[in-house]
């Protein structure tokens, strides 16, 4: 009962505004290349549905390979940090520093530097840098939270580092990590958004370009139809996380027990 | 015959504090010795060292053989909470390259020691903490050590789960022929478990007491055992 509410009111909630909107527009005739009533957006929706599909397409391929890449780098990273205190100091302002400069600002150079001719690997290569740094911060974190006394007792049986870190200090760090890739899985989206849209028409084939070029053409309920399968894409990719977090963490980990009433 | 002997042992941590200072003992094979001593006074420091965990800045632990096959319990249950107590207990054997079945086998003979073949597909979680205590116990035999330290692993129990785990330990220190050294601050069980209870002072840690109890079992309510807390107490309280 409860969870078929939890479902229900949020329902119950986009039908009415949905329909507020569609009352608004119609009452007030506002132009729907200001405002497209939401019946327009679906009718736009379905009239370029292949072509907004290859876009989606697109830009799900650039996030995923984004994310593949800052998860890959940025777990090797943090065993590294976690292993090496010097190495850690040494790099991590440097990581830092990619976090904090705005990826609008590095994304033109990383398009020239890895041509355009190679766009879907640029593109990818920034939503990897905006995906990097949680996983990396998260996962160094992490495992450097494995328990003190479980290191001295599998170095009193004698364990090689490979062994701490595989049987301890991975599994310790997971629920870091996993936290860590539900925040970088829509930063790798946000990444691919700015890279498609600093990347320009003619070379990008993502939602974002589809978006600027309906915008260029005044074609706003195709905007807000691909508007809303980013947004859609985002809810997805956040879910599919999710999910994995509960199917990993749901037998042992605080964060995905339920409390006994 | 002596198993260890612990030589005028000094340690000194990087906060500058003094653990311990000219700490000096021996352990005989077979023996079941207590650490007793209150908070902060380098018990757990000593356990550490033995178990090489950590290194003395002055003095020796000398072993009369190799050194043997050691087990370690902590206060804490320290159990790995992502998989079940079966894979917890064969934990040391994993490490060893114990094959699989093998190390299955063992775990399972040494958490039906403790009372818990039944909870072999238990998570720690799904445990209380007197089970999860259990399988730490548990996890340190399957390795089949000659020296087992304890460090205040009954601490955090209710009264009858330390009793009933009191009466375990000594069952199984016997049929192994384990040597014990348990570290603790209850006058009460060191005086219940232990062949000799070692008092030690704080600030620095050293040894200001090496008291040898009777042998043969106890009984908590007798005379004899009150007479042998006495003695313990009396010599936990003196000044150093």
């Amino acid at each position: 009962m409860r969870r078929a509410l939890n479902l229900l009111v949020p329902l119950v909630l986009a039908v009415a505004l949905l329909a507020l909107w569609e009352g608004v527009v119609s009452a007030r005739h506002i132009p729907p290349y200001v405002l497209p009533a939401p019946s327009s957006i679906a009718g736009a929706l379905a009239d370029n549905f292949l072509s907004l599909m290859l876009s989606l397409w697109s830009t799900l391929t650039v996030t995923l390979e984004g994310f593949a890449a800052a998860l890959i780098v940025g777990v090797a990273l943090a065993i590294v940090f976690s292993h090496s205190r010097m190495i850690e100091r040494a790099l991590y302002p440097y990581a830092v520093v990619l976090q904090v400069t705005p990826v609008v600002a590095i994304a033109p150079l990383i398009l020239i530097w890895v041509g355009f001719e190679h766009i879907n690997a640029a593109l990818a290569l920034i939503a990897a840098l905006v995906a990097f740094f949680p996983i990396l911060s998260n996962t160094t974190l992490g495992l450097k939270s494995a328990d003190f006394n479980l290191v001295d007792l599998m170095r009193l049986y004698g364990a090689t580092r490979w062994q701490i870190l595989w049987r301890l200090r991975l599994p310790a760090a997971l629920p870091y990590l996993l936290s860590a890739m539900k925040i970088a899985g829509g930063l790798a989206l946000i990444g691919a958004v700015v890279a498609e849209f600093v990347a320009g028409s003619g070379t990008a084939t993502g939602l974002a370009w589809r978006i600027v070029e309906a915008g260029n053409r005044l074609e706003i309920a195709t905007m807000f139809a691909a508007l809303l399968l980013l947004a859609l894409l985002g809810i997805a990719i956040f879910a599919a996380f999710s999910l994995l977090e509960w199917a990993l963490l749901h037998r042992w980990h605080e964060s995905a027990l339920q409390q006994q009433k | 015959m002596m198993l260890l002997s612990v030589d005028h042992v000094g340690k000194r941590f990087d906060n500058g504090t003094e653990a311990l200072s000219g700490l000096s003992f021996a352990i005989r094979d077979g023996e079941f010795v207590s650490l007793l001593g209150p908070s902060g006074c380098g018990k757990s420091t000593v356990l550490r060292l033995i178990a090489d965990l950590l290194a003395p800045d002055h003095g020796t632990i000398v072993w009369n053989k190799a050194r043997p096959e050691l087990g370690f319990v902590f206060q804490e249950p320290t159990l790995m909470p992502w998989t079940d107590a079966r894979a917890n207990v064969r934990l040391p054997l994993d490490l060893k390259g114990v094959a699989r079945t093998q190390a299955d086998d063992r775990a399972i003979a040494a958490l039906t020691r403790l009372g818990l073949r039944d909870f072999a597909a238990a998570y720690p979680r799904e445990l209380s903490g007197g089970m999860k205590m259990r399988v730490s116990i548990a996890r340190a035999l399957a390795a089949r050590p000659k020296l087992l330290l304890m460090d205040e692993p009954f601490a955090a129990l209710d009264e009858p789960t330390r009793q009933a785990l009191n009466d375990d330990l000594l069952r199984l220190a016997r049929e192994d022929g384990m040597t014990v050294i348990f570290v603790t601050h209850s006058v009460m069980e060191a005086s219940y478990l232990s062949d000799r209870v070692l008092v030690m002072a704080p600030r620095p840690g050293r040894i200001k007491a090496d008291i040898a109890l009777p042998p043969g079992p106890r009984d908590r309510l007798s005379a004899a055992f009150a007479e042998n807390q006495k003695r313990v107490a009396g010599a936990m309280l003196e000044p150093a």
